[in-house]
């Protein structure tokens, strides 16, 4: 029976049509899988198996009946950040302790009503920030894999780890995942998954904890190419409640996949060309236009020239953002509370305590680029660079590129508890240097793994698209997807 | 521009976040090397351009001004720490 989890979900979907199998048994394969894995790799920090096995029984009943929904009785799990009625929804934080919501985020409902079956919530950064999955309050998540021959447990990436992690070691057939500088993308290159950013107002963000909302967007974490775009499809929808919701039809991107790339002019941006990169990510890079030259598309160089100044940018935005967004835990309306001699003190107690060391830093230094007499200095100097950064991308969309090619991260996985990147916070801030800058212009980007390295870690190649054309980037990580072939971690776990 | 341990703390008392002489100085440190990071943004030109408002152009969408929720008292209040016959309670704040 623990075969059942290794279907993909467009396996799923045709292997459940045929009643090779039900519903139910695939959510038991599933529930047993995490029952097993969980202790070792903390993916899952709640899991809701009656409500899966309720969820699971009505599948069964449409699939008897006629009537089976796209997603109908494909387990999911979903990223603690996504409000989920009545479940944990805590974005990994103790200041939302015990925080149950009484409403339903729009993706979550959209996937539900698809006929998708929930597994639980999934382990994340606290409030998506960090790189690493180490800054979250239920503790690190576990890489399922490993260096060969080695046992040293490794990071997942993020913020969006426990989706990553969960996806490759069979814990669940999807997850829903969240970016706002690389946390699709990051940990999909780290785990062999796929994992696809779309474009900013293609997802509704209603009813996702917010960290920078002019950044933030959903997407899904999956094995293949073709179950992130059925994924997508469902989640993604026009929102009245999300005012920056795009009011732009959702294509059926799986038809996407199997078109030629004849044709299609690949840009290939000198600047992500950055020092002390491993020459196996170089390596993979070259491997990557091959294929893609090979499949029909023209290469052609491009200059992004503002590319290094993102993540600085970034770094101001974000956190100027996240200083408002997170101004709301106050303890009075939800979460912690710590009492104090006064309203203020209470205040201050309750935030000392409820937010980690990572979410304070920047609150700070949020609120530090936000204060009087430093506005213009740094918030708008920055949203200026934006601007810039963005310009960059529409001239090269512009002059006729079709989707730019880079490396998802700068190395592969790293050790937990990495003792470089844990003395100096810009260290770890540099994995996202190359997935920070399609956030910044709001454009779609897709991690599709691409190879191992010479110790047998997985690394990803990501590919930008113009706004709202995801289906390229479907048709092109389809390329790369089917030159490359498929990594599997051993299980250890 | 770097901060001193005085600034980290009136920031810290901006942000209603309680720290200690230990976490002031801790974070004086962390606070200085992100902003050493993000000061190689003063190299960039960015004379007459607008600083960016929104990704992707778009104009605010109109509803219909209509009631359409409302009546959720007790959804409201259930995640409080602490309520009173739908109120939120809070320490005295005026004498």
């Amino acid at each position: 029976m623990t075969e059942l989890t290794k279907l993909t979900i467009s396996e799923i979907r045709a292997k459940l049509a045929d009643k090779e199998f039900t519903a139910l048994e695939l959510t038991e394969a599933y529930l047993s899988a995490i029952q097993t894995a969980n202790e070792k790799l903390n993916a899952y920090i709640t899991v809701t198996a009656d409500k899966a096995r309720e969820m699971a029984k009505a599948s069964d009943m449409r699939l008897m009946q006629g009537g089976a929904r796209p997603l109908e009785g494909v387990p999911l799990g979903i990223k603690d950040l996504f409000a989920t009625e009545g479940v944990h929804t805590q974005a990994c934080s103790h200041i939302l302790d015990a925080f149950k919501p009484r409403y339903e985020s729009t993706v979550t409902t959209n996937l539900w009503a698809d006929g998708a079956v929930m597994l639980g919530k999934l382990n994340m950064d606290e409030f998506a920030m960090g790189s690493s999955n180490e800054t979250s309050y239920y503790g690190p998540v576990v890489n399922p894999w490993r260096e060969e021959g080695g046992n040293k447990d490794l990071v997942p990436g993020g913020s969006s780890g426990g989706s990553a992690a969960a996806v490759a070691a069979w814990l669940c057939a999807g997850a829903t995942a969240t970016d706002t500088g690389g946390s699709i993308r990051q940990p999909a290159a780290f785990t062999a998954t796929v994992g696809i950013k779309p474009t900013y107002g293609r997802c509704s963000r209603w009813g996702i904890v917010a960290f920078a909302s002019s950044l933030d967007q959903a997407g899904p974490i999956a094995r293949d190419v073709r179950d992130a775009a059925i994924l997508l499809k469902s989640m993604a929808s026009v929102d009245p409640k999300d005012t920056t919701s795009i009011d732009i039809p959702v294509p059926d991107y799986e038809a996407a996949i199997g078109q030629s790339v004849k044709g299609l002019k690949i840009g290939i941006p000198k600047e992500y060309r950055v020092e002390g990169m491993p020459a196996e990510i170089e390596a993979l890079w070259h491997k990557g236009i091959e294929w893609m030259r090979d499949a029909g598309a023209e290469i052609v160089d491009i200059s992004l020239p503002h590319t290094k100044y993102a993540l600085p940018a970034y770094y101001i935005v974000a956190p100027a953002e996240a200083s408002s967004n997170l101004a709301r835990y106050d303890g009075v309306r939800y979460g912690l509370r710590v009492p104090g001699r006064d309203i203020t003190e209470m205040y201050e107690n309750s935030r000392a305590a409820g937010f980690g060391r990572e979410v304070k830093r920047r609150i700070m230094i949020g609120t530090y680029v936000l204060s009087a007499g430093y506005y213009d200095a740094y918030y708008l100097r920055a949203q200026r660079v934006r601007t810039l950064i963005k310009r960059d991308f529409e001239q090269a969309f512009e002059a006729g590129v079709d989707a730019i090619l880079t490396p998802a991260t700068p190395s592969a996985a790293f050790g937990i508890a990495d003792q470089e990147m844990n003395a100096d916070p810009v260290k770890m801030y540099l994995n996202d240097i190359f997935t920070v800058t399609v956030n910044m212009a709001g454009l779609p980007g897709i991690a599709v793994p691409a190879g191992l390295d010479s110790r047998g870690l997985p690394l990803g190649l990501q590919l930008i698209g113009r706004a709202f054309d995801e289906e390229t980037l479907f048709r092109t990580a389809h390329i790369i997807e089917q030159a490359a072939g498929k990594f599997e971690p051993k299980r250890w776990w | 521009m770097s901060v001193d341990i005085d600034t980290v703390k009136r920031v810290a008392r901006l942000a209603r976040i309680a720290v200690d002489e230990e976490d002031a100085s801790r974070m004086t440190g962390e606070l200085n090397a992100i902003l050493g990071f993000v000061e190689q943004l003063n190299e960039v030109d960015v004379t007459g351009v607008e600083p960016m408002t929104s990704v992707i152009p778009t104009t605010m969408k109109m509803r219909v001004d209509e009631v359409t929720d409302g009546s959720k008292a007790e959804d409201i209040v259930a995640n409080a720490p602490q309520t009173e016959e739908h109120f939120f309670l809070v320490p005295k704040v005026v004498e």
